[in-house]
Parts: structure tokens; C-alpha cells; sequence
């Protein structure tokens, strides 16, 4: 399993890559950790791979009054490890340790797997669940893309072939917010068969509001389940309300089947699943 | 394309073809062949190698993006005149039967160990799932890391 | 002569001498192995899974720059050669024998059907994307329905893919079950999985056209028998080829095949003139390798009220894929041979049919045939303990084999008549030890409970493994001048300790210090003839060979003692590093000016059986249909351990591939014969996270009469029986809901959907 001849360049700027991207049938690389096992299945054998690894910039982690931003090349290992997260944003951080694997861990990239758009990750769940922005530069210059728009199918983004993902950008985490994530997945590290993030704030009268919940695995692409958020919203959330929401949740998702989990598996997975994060959201 | 890189702390370059793997430009370019290749698709992880510090899949970074860059083998983790405390559990533990894997599971260990000496059985589990054995059935490895421990300073021993 | 300190080293935890090497990155696999001016080989294969070829258009791939040479079917030969069955090698089943590469049709995807030779294999894989291949597709064949419906045929000639009937007779069965009280029936499905060692197969080898040799670095398992194929394959002498084993990473049965590549890179060396390696890919690994385990087993087990097992009767279909290998009948025969396991069951009459499919050949895979047969057998006693109303434990222990019934003959199986019978054992025993060690009594509270949200499940069973496969195996001991001694050995190594296990025997039966002894094994030139590893059979088969090759060269040594001395052969004592008489003594070192060279084989008929009882304790999430193994203790009495800290660890590591094909690994195929399961991505092994509470106890109990070491084949057999008995405890844990399991693997979606449907039973 050799990979197809590759052209590859290191540009030191976003703007020489993105240059780069409109010469030809190029692909980005950063971490690789999902480009490289396709290319060497000669799945996909792009002329020019051009990777990202000398462009500055692009791997901070910053908490600021608009929210958590994390750049492009940030790293699961660094989401794991810095410490700020588990509080400013333990959504993420829960999520992230469901990741693959160590040494996939200590290579991929927030950007690599937000630009794979595979349905099962978690990194697209959180955007989608979080709202979150999406910024990418082109050769239009720079855009911000609604993560809710972002994710339109499996492995399908809105992405234009000469744009590159360089932050994106989580809404503030009030620290009274109740949340939760499950995953279940064949294996440890393996794709999630299905997968909820999810969670709500209270009002001081105990109902619940702001409801997010969010599927993947089970779903063309990630995406917020509204009639699943409307059961939670503006009720208290107990045991019934909960399993009105998942009953809801499992309504509203299309899974699709493959070789390990059928769609009705999967859809009941939901059920499952979303009953079980928000019933950890309310510990 | 003429890369550099340190390998096992020694300056080394070669020229290389693009596409050609870090896994197997150590192999074929750099002779060392204690980096063994599984599935090279980014599942077994018995290509496991220490880069810049960290543990990473051999077989799923281009050697040119490694230029640069410092990367330990397992032959970098030996000496010539006995077993590492880790090898030596390993072997007392009987961690390992057809040797295979071992290279990925002792550069995974090293790693792990080196950043986390007070590691318990469930983060052993959890970082070696990405290395797959298929003789030992794993118990004898998490026991033979876990043992391994004092050897890399962990709390009060 | 006396024994200076005897059993110093066997029945010791030695740490094993391969891991110095294996632990520093100094193993030397295949892979590792480069030959001057060598090129590169892939291999072309069939994308479609059955269909006539109308056309291979090479010319194209052929001119890439690097390209040496593109071999098809009709640069071998106007037929290519076939590969032969080396075991159960029956006339009737030479037309399902595999020619080296697709000849006339393809009928599985991933078939072999041209080589690629190149500068590099990065190369010659750019040219297999220039191969033109045109098929005529034909109707695949992918199961027992559509092998039966016959809307094609793979093998025209033979007109139906119905390649052969093993058939298993003991007393008589129809008779037994006229006078049962309880027949309990019904359909049984193990799926498709593989060994999946690690380390891929791969070959350089080297013709020199001077002297008319062929060199080849990679045999493994098999060496003699290989070259034996080999040759005639090549149509040279067997003696004008050399085989080198190298490391090898993992066998696990599959290794001992002759696959295509096993020819087609020597051939492509003679071919080019120049050395050829060529290393499978992971990919290729899931297709080529040998498949194994598909079953469908419609067998019904009749008792008496009180719990006797009268009778085991029914029919199995066994989806052999495309070709029968060397090796290729051994499960399905087994299947019929070993249901009846160590139960002492008196009427029997099963049948397995081998069905030709469009799908990868199948050959033997650990505990091959048993694992599939236990999973039938074992539900079948749970079934009836149930309709019963007996406990688990006590119809299990009431119905086995005793060591007064030993020597025990099992079903006789035909054709390739073969008879067997179980050797020694105190079967009730250790299946009591099991019970205590694992709290059978205590967990038995457990069962079909839920706690916590989940269901917990018990399940026990015992097994037999067989070990210790004829005719013989050859041992040369030759003391060098410098008073060491090499050891060349016709056993093979596959990563199971081979080299440490054989110096700890040589060490004894020599009196000799364990740094003094070089074991060299697996290459034909090491002794005249060798047989190998599978069957549980390298430490019984080897070390008995080594001990009586020990015996002979003892005999010389005091010859050639007693000649330095002086004095009368019988006169001498010897103690491994010198020959002695009175107080005059002389070093092996020096003591005859040849090295002093014995070879001895060890013949033996009789098979051994090592057994056990297995138990475990599972628990179940009915919202996920995820089963938790909380416990597995697995209990065995092997006759003699020779390394227990090598032996524990092929113990455990054969439970959980056993867990492994109950839950996870699958080899997945469409209906149009297109595998779904070409990575290990999509192929799920066992990982370190899985399965963390696993136990195992090996006891000596009872020694094998039949070898002079007492040793029983072991290592293999722990994964027999894991399948039936876990499935049994996921039934246990089930219970209330009346969910009862008949097909592997107990995949989440599965257990589900069984519990799925019976809670609308229910409602």
C-alpha cells in the first residue's frame, strides 16, 4: 500500500498555500491523520499535497470575551492537556477524549477533521452543537462560516477547494451549564456508531432553556435536533421530559446503514444515547 | 526531495520520494528496521515512533514532513548491553510472544511513561488500544508496563 | 550416566531467549530482508468475484518506466500449476485445487492474476492501475442459498458446488434418538473470520540460473512440505531448493498454507533473473489470506430425562470460498470429528458438506473446526439443561468422558478414514476446580439479574484440544569442536517461543548449561526432512525427537570419551561439559576432532488431548446491546508444562481471539462477492481496552502416555470453546426476556435486535 507520486510544498503563509491550492488538484495536510490513510488506499491521489506545517499562527488555543478560539493546527493532545478547558469548556474536553487514539491524538488536528467532515467525529459535533464559527481564507479572503451551514453531507463541507480552515471559534461556556456527551462506538477510539453532545441552561425557576443537543454518527453530517431540543425546553428536566427528548431525537435523525450498525440500530442508539447525556447533564 | 532530520540522536538526511512514508524511509533509507509496518493504514500501530517527544503512527506522516524534525526508534531506546527497565519487564512479564507488535508497543509505553509516570491500568488500556497484539490478549503487556513504572519516577518509589 | 541436576529447566518460567532480540528492534522479519539488485513484486487481483476473462491487457502497465516484467497464467505453462491439499489430499477434490493465477475464470475477489515486477513496489503498484482486466460476469456465489440454487457453477466440470460430504459414525444415532425423551433442534451460524496475524506474509527469492537453485527467505510453518509443492511447481528438485525461515510474526493456523505467492515469487525470480521480494499489504491480507469458520450447522442432541446425552445428529454446510488449499478440509471435517467434544456422547452421526463459493479460500484458523463445533454443542447442552430444568453445571459434569473410559475413541470420520481417541485425563476434576475458582456457586445469584441497568449472565463448558499431529519430526544435536551444542530442529517458529522452549528440553536430556545450546529451526537445510508447527504438535512432536537424538549423542559422546580416557564406554560419566572416569576427565571441548552429529526422528500415531472448562461472567446493555466480559477463568490440565510463563500467555492470548470471534471480527461480504471488510478499520481485532479480566490456571494432571515427555499439544486450545460459552451467559444474562442467540458474532446491533424483538414478543 504505497501511496500515488505526490508533488508536496511547505509554504511559511496562509495566502502562499491558499495560492498553492488554485494551481492544480491540491490537498491540504497538517496532521494527516486522515488524509494519509485514504491516499494509501489510492483512494484519493491529489498532484500536490500542501502542508501546513510552517505557516505560524495557526495553533493557538485562546479564551477571550467572545468565547474559545482554537486554531486550525491546534492538536487533540492539547485540548487534553490544557488545563484551562476542563472548566472553560468541559463539553470539548469530554468530547476530544473520545478521539481516536494516543498517537492519532498527538497529531491530529481541529482543522483536519473539521475539513474531513467525517459524520461519525466529534470535532464537527461540538461546532455543530456549539454553534460555533467557522473561519476560512481563500482566494476571496477571509470568511466566517456558521458551523450549522457548514456540514451539508458525509465528508461534504462548504468548503471551496482553494479555502483553508484557520480558527474556529466557540461561544462563551457559562459555568452553570449542564451537560453531556455519549458516544458508543464498537471499540475504544473506534468511529461512534452514534453519538449525542448536548446540553441546556436552567432558569432560576428551574425550567430548562437554550436546549442544544446535537447528533453524530448517526447522521449524514452533525447537526442540532430541534424537535429534540424543543421537548427539553421550558420544562423541568426530569426523567419524563428527558425521555420525551430522546424518543424525539430518535424521530428526527435518517442513520445510515453499513456493516456495523444497521439504521434501526442506530436510530435506537439515539434514543438510547441522548436519554443518557442528559440525564449526565442533570448531575 | 533531500530531507534531515535527527534520528535516535544522530544527524541523518536522505533524498526521498515524496510520497515515501516517515515508516518507510526509516526502514529502507536508514536501515532501521525495528519499525515494522502492519496494516499502514494507521490501525496497528506497530510503527509507532517517538517524533519531536510525542508517540505518532510512522506510517501516516510523509518522511518530507518530517524534516527536520527528531525522531526516536525502538533501536534508539536500546543499548547494547542490557535490557531497558521497560524491555526487561516486558520480557518478565512474558509481554510479548511473536515480537511483531513490540516495537510499537514499547515506543507507545516509553512515550506514555515518559509523559505520565503515574499512569493507572486504565490509562495503560486506553493508550495502548491503539496498538494492536494479536498474541498476548494484552494482559501481560498492561502488567509488564504498569511494572515499569518506578523506572520512570513515579511518585515515591 | 547420571543426571547432574535434574529438570533444571523444564516446567521453569525461563524467560525466553527471542526477546533479547525482539525487545531492542533486532527482530529479522521478511520485510527486513533485502537482497542485492533485487526488485519488487505485486500482485494484480481480481476485482470481480466470479467471470470468465475475456482479456488481460498488460501492454500498458508494461511500459512504466521501471516496470521489469508483467507475468499472466500463460507465461506458466499452457495450464498454470495447481496447489495441491497437503492434508486430506482425497482424488475427489483435485478439481478445486487453485491454479498460481487466474486461469480461464476468476472466482473470488482479490484472486491472483498477473505479477508486477518493478524497481520499486511503489512502482509496480502505479502499474497495476494500468492493467486492463475484461470479465465476463457470472452470478456470485456468496452463501449456502445461492451454492445450492446453483444459478452459476465455479467448477463447470464438477457441475455443482457441492465439493464434498465428510461424514462422522458412532454407534448408532437414528436408533438413540427413536428412544430419547428430549430432542432439542436447531440452526447454528459462526461467521467468516481469520487469523489476521500481524505481521503480513512475504517472500524474496532468488534463482541462481549457474547452478540451478532456488533460494527462498519467508517459508514458515510448513518449510519441507512447501518445498515439496514448490518444487513440482517449478518442476525442479525439491533438493535444488534451499528454504529460510526467518522471524516470523504470528501463525495461528493460516501461516501453514501454500498460497499462490508462495510459487509466484520464485517463479517471477526465475523468471527476471534477478532476486524478487514481495511483502503483502494489509489490504491484500483480508482477501488472500485464508478465511475461516463460515458455517451453518442444523444438528439436533438427544437425551434422556435425567440428563444423559444419548445421541448428536444433523447436517453442517461449510462456505469453503473458492478453492480447497492444503489445508482446506481440516475445519469442516473437524466440525463433525469433535462435536462431541470430552462428552461422553455414544451415538453420532453428523455430516458436513464443503460448499465452493465465490468468496477467499478458507483453511485452518486456531482450534480449527472446534471453535465452531463447541459453539453448536455447547448451546445445545444449555438449550436442553433448560428444557430439563437441571443446572448448567451438573448436566455438563454428569455427561464427560473418564479416565476409565481412556482410552476413548471418538466418531470416525470418512472419507480419509480417520480414527482417534481421547489419551488420559480426569476430566470431572478440573471442571470442578473451575467451579471453585471462578465462585460458580456464589455468581449463580447473579444470573439474569439486572443491576445497574445491565443483564448478568454465567456460562461453564469444557473443551478439548488435540495436539501432537504425526508422523514425526526430526531432530540433528551436533556437538562442535568448541564443546557446544547446535540443535537443528524440522519444528518451526511463528512467535511462540520456540527456540527457548527447545533449549530448556535439549538443556535437560544434555545436562548441559542453557548458554551452551544454539537452536536453529524451520530452514530445509538444516535436517534431511522436518514436518513443522500446527496442530499443537512443534514441543511434543520436536522435543521428543530432541530427546532421542539427546540419548544417541550421549551414547557417542562416552564412545568418544572413553576412547580419550582409556578405558570402557560404560566406565565414563558425563556432565554435559566433560566425560569423566575415576578422577581423569576430558572437555567436550576438544573431544573429537569432528564435530560429533546424531539425527533422530520421533514417530507417533496417536494424537494428544490436553482439556479444560472454561467460565464466564457476563453482564449486558439492553439500550446499546454491548455485553461486558466481567470474568473469564479458563482451567487446563496440558500433562507437562515445559515453560509456564509461555504457555500462560498463548493461554490467555488465545481467549480473547476467541472473544474476539464472538464479538467483533466479521469478514463481510455483498451479495454481488465484494469483501466489506478491507481494512482493520472495517476488520475489528481485539484491543487492550476490551476485554482486561481474563484468568488462567494450567494444571499437570494427567501426562500424554503417548510421548515420553508427557506433553499434551497446548497453547492453541483456549479459544475452543468461547464462543459457546459466551454466548451461553448472554443467554443466561437474557433470561427473563426468553433471548436466545444461535449466530456469531454477538455483534452490539445483534444483541439488540434479539432483545428488540423479544420484548415485542412480550408486549
Amino acid at each position: 500500500m504505497k501511496l500515488s507520486p505526490v508533488r508536496y510544498a511547505a509554504p511559511t503563509s496562509v495566502e502562499e498555500a491558499v495560492a498553492l491550492l488554485a494551481t492544480c488538484d491540491a490537498k491540504i495536510i497538517s496532521g494527516g491523520q486522515s488524509l494519509m490513510p485514504i491516499m494509501a488506499f489510492r483512494l484519493a491521489s491529489p498532484e500536490l499535497l500542501v502542508d501546513l506545517k510552517k505557516i505560524k499562527g495557526l495553533g493557538d488555543i485562546v479564551l477571550d470575551s467572545e468565547g474559545l478560539h482554537l486554531g486550525a493546527k491546534v492538536k487533540w493532545i492539547e485540548i487534553e492537556t490544557d488545563v484551562r478547558l476542563k472548566t472553560a469548556h468541559p463539553l470539548l474536553t469530554k468530547a476530544i477524549e473520545h478521539v481516536a487514539h494516543y498517537q492519532i491524538r498527538n497529531r491530529g488536528t481541529v482543522g483536519g477533521s473539521l475539513a474531513h467532515a467525517d459524520p461519525a467525529s466529534e470535532m464537527p459535533a461540538i461546532a455543530a452543537c456549539c454553534d460555533a464559527v467557522i473561519s476560512v481564507v481563500g482566494s476571496g479572503g477571509l470568511r466566517k462560516i456558521n458551523a450549522a451551514d457548514f456540514f451539508v453531507g458525509a465528508l461534504q463541507t462548504r468548503l471551496e477547494p482553494d479555502e483553508i480552515i484557520v480558527k474556529i471559534l466557540l461561544p462563551p461556556w457559562p459555568a452553570t451549564r449542564r451537560w453531556g456527551f455519549q458516544e458508543f462506538s464498537r471499540r475504544r477510539g473506534d468511529f461512534a456508531l452514534a453519538g449525542i453532545a448536548a446540553y441546556f441552561d436552567v432558569e432560576p425557576d428551574g425550567r430548562a432553556t437554550n436546549a442544544h443537543i446535537a447528533v453524530f454518527g448517526a447522521s449524514d453530517y452533525q447537526r442540532r435536533l430541534t424537535g429534540a431540543e424543543a421537548e427539553l425546553n421550558g420544562k423541568k428536566p426530569t426523567a419524563d421530559t428527558f425521555a420525551a427528548a430522546a424518543r424525539a431525537a430518535a424521530a428526527e435523525v435518517d442513520p445510515p446503514s453499513d456493516i456495523h450498525a444497521p439504521a434501526d440500530y442506530r436510530r435506537a442508539l439515539v434514543e438510547t444515547l441522548t436519554g443518557r447525556a442528559l440525564a449526565d447533564a442533570n448531575r | 526531495m533531500k530531507i534531515e532530520l535527527d534520528v535516535n540522536g544522530k544527524h541523518m538526511s536522505a533524498e526521498v520520494e515524496e510520497r515515501t512514508t516517515l515508516a518507510d524511509c526509516l526502514r529502507y533509507e536508514f536501515g532501521l528496521t525495528g519499525t515494522h509496518l502492519g496494516c499502514e493504514h494507521g490501525v496497528c500501530g506497530a510503527c509507532t515512533v517517538i517524533v519531536n517527544g510525542a508517540a505518532v503512527r510512522s506510517c501516516l506522516i510523509l518522511a518530507v514532513q518530517a524534516d527536520g524534525d527528531s525522531v526516536t526508534t525502538v533501536e534508539g531506546l536500546s543499548n547494547d548491553d542490557a535490557l531497558t527497565p521497560l524491555q526487561a519487564s516486558f520480557r518478565k512479564h512474558h509481554a510479548l510472544q511473536c515480537g511483531f507488535c513490540t516495537p510499537g508497543m514499547v515506543t507507545t509505553a516509553h512515550a506514555l511513561l515518559t509523559h505520565e509516570p503515574n499512569a493507572d491500568e486504565d490509562r495503560v488500556r486506553d493508550v495502548l488500544s491503539g496498538n494492536i497484539c494479536r498474541c498476548t490478549g494484552y494482559i501481560s503487556i498492561v502488567e509488564a508496563v504498569l511494572d515499569a513504572r518506578s523506572a520512570y519516577g513515579r511518585d515515591g518509589q | 550416566m547420571t543426571l547432574r541436576q535434574p529438570n533444571s529447566f523444564v516446567g521453569r518460567p525461563v524467560e525466553r531467549i527471542e526477546d533479547l532480540r525482539f525487545l531492542r528492534g533486532k527482530g529479522f522479519y521478511i520485510s527486513d530482508l533485502s537482497r542485492p539488485n533485487q526488485l519488487h513484486a505485486v500482485i494484480f487481483r481480481s476485482p470481480e468475484a466470479h467471470g470468465r476473462i475475456k482479456r488481460i491487457g498488460i501492454e500498458r502497465a508494461r511500459a512504466l518506466k521501471g516496470v521489469h516484467a508483467v507475468i499472466i497464467a500463460s507465461d506458466l505453462g499452457p495450464t498454470p500449476p495447481h496447489i495441491p491439499l497437503r492434508l486430506q489430499p482425497l482424488p475427489e477434490l483435485v478439481p478445486f485445487h487453485q491454479p498460481m493465477l487466474a486461469f480461464e475464470k476468476v472466482r473470488y475477489v482479490g484472486e491472483p492474476v498477473a505479477v508486477v515486477v518493478a524497481d520499486t513496489a511503489a512502482i509496480a503498484e502505479d502499474a497495476l492501475e494500468l492493467i486492463e482486466l475484461d470479465i465476463e460476469t457470472l452470478p456470485a456465489i456468496t452463501g449456502r442459498a445461492s451454492a445450492e440454487a446453483a444459478q452459476s457453477v465455479l467448477f463447470e466440470g464438477h457441475g455443482s458446488n457441492e465439493a464434498l460430504v465428510w461424514t462422522a459414525v458412532r454407534g448408532n444415532a437414528d436408533a438413540a434418538f427413536a428412544k430419547a425423551d428430549l430432542i432439542i433442534k436447531d440452526t447454528f451460524r459462526v461467521q467468516r473470520h481469520a487469523a489476521m496475524f500481524m505481521e503480513p506474509r512475504g517472500f524474496v527469492a532468488e534463482w541462481q540460473a549457474d547452478t540451478q537453485r532456488m533460494q527462498v527467505w519467508g517459508a514458515a510453518k510448513v518449510a519441507w512440505a512447501n518445498r515439496r509443492i514448490l518444487a513440482t511447481a517449478l518442476q525442479i528438485d525439491e533438493h535444488a531448493i534451499d528454504m529460510f525461515e526467518l522471524d516470523v510474526g504470528g501463525g495461528f493456523g493460516s501461516r501453514g498454507e501454500f498460497y499462490p505467492e508462495d510459487y509466484l515469487i520464485p517463479a517471477a525470480a526465475r523468471i527476471v533473473g534477478r532476486p524478487v521480494k514481495w511483502i503483502e499489504d494489509r489490504r491484500e491480507h483480508l482477501m488472500c489470506a485464508n478465511h475461516a469458520r463460515d458455517i451453518e450447522c442444523n444438528v439436533e442432541m438427544a437425551l434422556s430425562k435425567d440428563g444423559l446425552i444419548l445421541g448428536l445428529r444433523g447436517m453442517s454446510y461449510s462456505d469453503n470460498g473458492a478453492y480447497l488449499r492444503t489445508n482446506g478440509s481440516v475445519g469442516p471435517r473437524n466440525i463433525s470429528q469433535f462435536m462431541s467434544g470430552p462428552y461422553k456422547i455414544e451415538n453420532i452421526h453428523l455430516q458436513t458438506t464443503m460448499l465452493t463459493t465465490n468468496k477467499t479460500p478458507s483453511g485452518t484458523f486456531r482450534g480449527p473446526g472446534r471453535f465452531e463445533t463447541d459453539f453448536v454443542r455447547e448451546r445445545l447442552i444449555d438449550l436442553a439443561a433448560s428444557q430439563l430444568g437441571m443446572d448448567r453445571a451438573v448436566i455438563r459434569r454428569k455427561n464427560l468422558v473418564r479416565d476409565e473410559d481412556m482410552p476413548y475413541p471418538l466418531a470416525t470420520i470418512t472419507p480419509y478414514e480417520s480414527v482417534t481417541d481421547l489419551d488420559s485425563g480426569d476430566y470431572p476434576a478440573v471442571f470442578d476446580l473451575c467451579m471453585t475458582e471462578f465462585g460458580w456457586a456464589e455468581k449463580s445469584a447473579l444470573a439474569g439479574k439486572l443491576i445497574d441497568g445491565r443483564y448478568h449472565g454465567i456460562a461453564i463448558g469444557s473443551f478439548i484440544e488435540g495436539g501432537a499431529a504425526g508422523p514425526k519430526e526430526d531432530a540433528r544435536l551436533v556437538l562442535e569442536l568448541d564443546g557446544t551444542l547446535t540443535v537443528y530442529l524440522g519444528s518451526s517458529a511463528v512467535g511462540q517461543g520456540l527456540q527457548t522452549i527447545m533449549t530448556q528440553i535439549t538443556a535437560d536430556a544434555m545436562e548441559m548449561p542453557f548458554d551452551q545450546i544454539r537452536v536453529l529451526h524451520g530452514s530445509t537445510s538444516h535436517v534431511k526432512d522436518g514436518f513443522g508447527s500446527y496442530h499443537s504438535r512443534s514441543t511434543v512432536m520436536g522435543g521428543s525427537a530432541i530427546l532421542l537424538a539427546a540419548e544417541k549423542l550421549k551414547d557417542k559422546i562416552c564412545e568418544a570419551g572413553a576412547a580419550a580416557l582409556g578405558c570402557a564406554k560404560e566406565q565414563v560419566l558425563i556432565d554435559g561439559q566433560t566425560v569423566r572416569h575415576g578422577d581423569r576427565s576430558v572437555s567436550f571441548a576438544g573431544l573429537s576432532p569432528e564435530p560429533i552429529d546424531v539425527e533422530a526422528s520421533f514417530f507417533n500415531k496417536k494424537y494428544t488431548y490436553a482439556y479444560g472448562t472454561q467460565a464466564a461472567h457476563v453482564s449486558v446493555d439492553p439500550g446499546t446491546g454491548h455485553v461486558r466480559v466481567h470474568e473469564y477463568l479458563s482451567v487446563e490440565d496440558v500433562g507437562r508444562m515445559i515453560n509456564p510463563l509461555t504457555l500462560h500467555g498463548q493461554a490467555i492470548g488465545a481467549i480473547v481471539q476467541g472473544l474476539g470471534g464472538t464479538f467483533l471480527e466479521h469478514l463481510i461480504y455483498d451479495e454481488n462477492g465484494q469483501l466489506q471488510t478491507g481494512s482493520l478499520a472495517d476488520y475489528l481485532l481485539p484491543t487492550a481496552s476490551d476485554f482486561p479480566k481474563i484468568r488462567a490456571i494450567t494444571l499437570e494432571l494427567k501426562p500424554s502416555p503417548n510421548n515420553p515427555l508427557g506433553a499434551k499439544g497446548a497453547g492453541e486450545g483456549g479459544i475452543i470453546p468461547v464462543g459457546g460459552i459466551i454466548t451461553n451467559a448472554v443467554a443466561n444474562a437474557l433470561s427473563s426476556l426468553g433471548v436466545e442467540p444461535m449466530e456469531l458474532p454477538l455483534s452490539p446491533s445483534r444483541v439488540w435486535k434479539l432483545i428488540d424483538d423479544a420484548r415485542k414478543r412480550i408486549v
